[in-house]
């Protein structure tokens, strides 16, 4: 039993949540309409909405299958309303979920339309509602939670104050027993080694680097000009030089910790401690990736102030940089710019985030969830059929 | 007193502004790892969160900061010189362009 406890709800499958939507997800692009639908009609339901779904194929229809299933399992949704034009993959994607133990309703379109597909699916969604209203929340140990990080908009005060912080919250999770996720292969450039140094088996640092070397040969065979890019504008404006310089600031979000698990896109963690996930750095593609492996709470250090939520998983966002933290202070949850004047050190500021990760983990809404940012964005890996 | 800079490294050939810092000043910074106080005078405005240079950088050197290369010089750099885009560029994914 570690000191960390906070207020949540326990699921069916003894996995922990710190939210108990009633998610309403279309399996694709055309079933969005219906999904809003029920969520116009239905109070406390939320609609996941999306741009795809439609004639993938091949690794990039088992991601979309990974994500939406991934998405509908995570312990922050309590129930689960699935509506799709045709019955099969409605069935595939409400069964995946259904696995959980978690209630999950199935509609499709086809030979009904959206108008009874609604009807239908808002009885349902209104059931779901009431029963999961009921819950209530209880003590859990941060053992049991699985937290992910991701920086966005970063500046040099984030390699030097918001990333660390968070570096010194994933080590005390993980001490206490918990799971963490961290990710963006391709930020890791400049700092790959030192990664893969953290592994801890051989097996580990081969899959690692072999994950690591097939983004980046993408990027190059792909990329003429990543001017503007890689480092961003932003990430230049905050001044970040090179990508390397990026990737060192990036990885103090680890802390001093190695590495236990090197996952796939959207895939959950099969043990306790630090896992790398292959992702996108994009932010909002990174968070949805993760969330669909099981992120209760993500940790979301910035330095130029980059604004992204996402729908089922609160987004903690901290910053080291003064400037964004008075210019965009209705998105920072938590500053820890004293650190950047020595008059806070990093265990002090990593006081700071822990006791807002398990105020948050115990209902307090971020600043990304009161100002509506539920950016739900799909990895796709290439064109469709 | 407060920093005007901090160094992430003992062997880092820049340090990080923490405030906006104006040409022809008076400056000191301190080592995160070691507390070592390092001063010097700055040569150009440096912008909070951008880098200043605390050695003489010759042209294609190697640009250090957590103690490991971060890119290299792309013309010489003299102490107190802001660092950035304009006179470093990066070792890596060199047949793209950046």
């Amino acid at each position: 039993m570690s000191k960390y406890k906070f207020l949540g709800y326990r699921r069916e499958n003894g996995s922990v949540a710190a939210r108990n939507h009633v998610a309403i997800i279309p399996v694709d692009d055309l079933s969005n309409s219906a999904a809003e639908g029920v969520a116009s009609l239905v109070s406390g339901t939320l609609p996941l909405p999306h741009a795809y779904g439609r004639l993938q194929f091949g690794a990039d229809l088992e991601l979309f299958f990974d994500t939406m299933i991934g998405t509908g399992r995570n312990p922050n949704v309590a129930a689960a309303v699935v509506i799709c034009i045709e019955p099969k993959w409605a069935d595939k994607v409400a069964e995946g979920i259904a696995k959980t133990g978690k209630p999950v309703e199935v509609f499709s379109i086809e030979k009904s339309g959206d108008l009874k597909t609604i009807e239908k699916a808002s009885r349902a969604a209104k059931g779901l509602v009431q029963k999961v209203s009921e819950l209530q929340r209880e003590e859990i140990d941060v053992a049991d939670a699985v937290i992910s990080t991701k920086c966005g908009e970063s500046d040099t005060t984030s390699g030097l104050g918001a990333n660390p912080t968070v570096g010194k919250v994933f080590e005390r999770l993980v001490a206490a027993g918990g799971t963490v996720m961290f990710g963006e292969t391709s930020e890791l450039t400049g700092g790959e080694q030192i990664v893969a140094d953290r592994m801890k088996t051989p097996a580990l640092r081969k899959k690692f680097m072999d994950i690591f070397n097939d983004y980046n040969a993408m990027i190059e065979a792909q990329g003429s000009d990543l001017l503007g890019s890689q480092p961003t504008q932003g990430n230049i404006a905050g001044g970040l030089t090179t990508i390397e310089e990026k990737a060192m600031g990036n990885i103090q979000k680890i802390g001093k910790l190695k590495v236990d698990g090197v996952l796939s896109p959207a895939e959950a963690p099969n043990g306790k401690g630090l896992h790398f996930m292959d992702t996108s750095s994009a932010a909002a593609e990174a968070v949805t990736l993760f969330a669909a492996g099981g992120a209760i709470a993500h940790l979301f250090p910035t330095g130029q102030g980059n604004i992204i939520g996402n729908p089922i998983v609160p987004v903690i966002k901290l910053t080291a940089n003064p400037n964004t933290a008075a210019t965009m202070s209705e998105h920072i949850d938590v500053s820890v710019e004293k650190v950047l004047t020595l008059e806070q050190t990093l265990d002090q500021a990593g006081d700071a985030l822990m006791d807002m990760l398990l105020r948050t983990l115990s209902g307090r809404l971020t600043a990304a969830e009161v100002l509506r940012h539920k950016e739900f964005v799909l990895t796709k890996l290439y064109r469709s059929a | 007193m407060k920093p005007q800079f901090l160094v992430h490294d003992e062997h880092d050939s820049v340090g990080v502004a923490v405030v906006d810092i104006k040409a022809g000043e008076k400056i000191s910074g301190s080592c995160l790892e070691t507390s070592k106080v390092i001063s010097l005078e700055s040569k150009d405005p440096v912008p909070l969160g951008h880098k200043v240079a605390l050695k003489d950088i010759k042209e294609g050197d190697d640009v250090v900061k957590y103690g490991v290369v971060i890119g290299k010089a792309k013309q010489a750099i003299k102490a107190g010189q802001h660092v950035h885009v304009h006179n470093v560029k990066s070792n890596r994914w060199q047949n793209v362009k950046i």
